[in-house]
């Protein structure tokens, strides 16, 4: 008969083994961070994604608000839409005039996108503070960038081979 | 002609092997569903996983700073030391994850299992078993089986895990690699299905393998001292390099052209 030693021993193996599929669920490929915390999505159009990726992060002054949940073509347009997942941490922060580009770190390093934040109109605080604009249920008239938004300002990815023949065309020019 | 007559015997031998040791593991795989089995399964665990844990957590560890080391002498030529915890995760969770744990485990769980079913067979007592109807397929060589094939895959993923908190230990607290780059990049390099998941698969492979062979060695052995000695012997070199072979083909199949 097994006795009590060999089956606790077991059954710590094993756990230890539950425990190391977690660490590298979570700690090392990040499998929870997807569906973790609220997020609101937003929406853009680029010209060129560049090296962007889905899972790339989205960052304001080098710090990570969200990220890419999805990239397609948009159908009749033929134009790359971005979709991405920002932290409802920062829900009613970016105004609508915030701007996207796409970004490198380092001069090998991934692509993310940056946010830069925009502005509000005086007229439009005041319209927050009388009208209670950003707390209706359409939000449609919130100058904050709100769940399903498009982002219109965006800039596209530096391609290399673009920024050579823009340069070369030049130097002909002249 | 005497050449030819040798030939022909060594083919036919080769041929038996390989049928009579596909009953044998046909016999271990549908000889699983018996409550009794279960209980004899967990008992083989203990001895061919917990028993192994330590060789594996150990090596793991090692594993780790030494990659983490390597790596890091490398990549600070280029200002790339960022870089140090994907390069670390990936090459544990792909390769040296499920071949190393797969090696040590031939070394030290499969020939413990063939000198141990070699020894019964040498001492008769799975002809015993037979002689009270108790099928030696399902008493004996089945949990085994199943001990092995369960086992082996948990012990990756614990010896990627040491390692790759062996790789943080050498990179970022002895090295001063800063640890939101390690983890952060790795956490953007790994991904589940691709890189942890196929490195379960292989070691789940490998598992079969190895104890494939290893019960059988020990279950077809020539019942004395020097028969079981050669038996081992042959587990550990068969199993060896079938996980070597095994895993170009699988690293082909997972990580090549596709």
């Amino acid at each position: 008969m097994i006795n009590k030693r060999t089956e606790l021993l077991v059954g710590l193996f094993v756990a230890l083994a539950i425990a190391a599929a977690l660490l590298l669920a979570l700690q090392v490929a990040n499998q929870g961070m997807a569906g973790s915390g609220e997020v609101y999505k937003l929406t853009a159009r680029f010209d060129n994604i560049g090296g962007l990726k889905p899972r790339s992060s989205v960052k304001v002054g080098g710090v990570v608000v969200g990220r890419v949940s999805r990239i397609y073509l948009d159908e009749q347009e033929l134009i790359p839409m971005v979709e991405l997942e920002i932290s409802e941490e920062y829900g009613l922060t970016f105004p609508d005039t915030s701007s996207l580009s796409i970004l490198t770190s380092g001069l090998l390093g991934e692509q993310f996108i940056g946010l830069q934040p925009g502005f509000i109109f005086p007229e439009d605080l005041v319209m927050i503070e009388e009208d209670k604009v950003c707390e209706t249920d359409t939000l449609l008239d919130c100058p904050y960038l709100t769940d399903g938004e498009e982002v219109l300002d965006t800039k596209s990815a530096l391609v290399l081979e673009d920024l050579i023949g823009q340069f070369l065309f030049n130097q002909g020019e002249e | 002609m005497n050449f030819l007559q040798n030939l022909g015997r060594s083919t036919i031998n080769k041929v038996t092997a390989v049928g009579a040791s596909s009953i044998m593991l046909f016999g271990a795989l549908f000889a699983f569903p018996i409550w009794k089995n279960v209980r004899l399964t967990i008992q083989q665990m203990y001895v061919v996983g917990v028993q192994s844990l330590l060789i594996i957590m150990v090596s793991g560890l090692f594993i780790g700073m030494v990659m983490a080391l390597q790596g890091y002498t490398i990549l600070v030529n280029y200002g790339a030391e960022g870089s140090l915890g994907p390069m670390v995760a990936l090459s544990i969770l792909r390769e040296l994850g499920p071949v190393v744990t797969a090696l040590l485990f031939a070394g030290r769980a499969g020939s413990a299992l063939t000198a141990e079913i070699g020894l019964m067979k040498a001492t008769e007592q799975l002809s015993s078993l037979e002689m009270m109807a108790v099928d030696p397929l399902r008493r004996v060589i089945s949990p085994r089986f199943w001990a092995g094939v369960i086992s082996m895959p948990m012990l990756a993923l614990i010896f990627s895990a040491i390692g790759i908190l062996g790789g943080h230990l050498v990179g970022v607290d002895w090295l001063g690699v800063d640890a939101g780059s390690y983890w952060s990049i790795m956490q953007a390099t790994v991904e589940w299905e691709k890189d942890v998941v196929n490195g379960v698969i292989k070691s789940i492979v490998f598992a079969l393998v190895v104890v494939w062979i290893a019960l059988y060695k020990g279950y077809s052995c020539i019942p004395t001292s020097e028969g079981i000695s050669k038996a081992t012997t042959e587990t550990v070199v068969f199993s060896s390099l079938s996980i070597l072979g095994l895993d170009f083909i699988l690293t082909a199949l997972m990580f090549g052209i596709s």
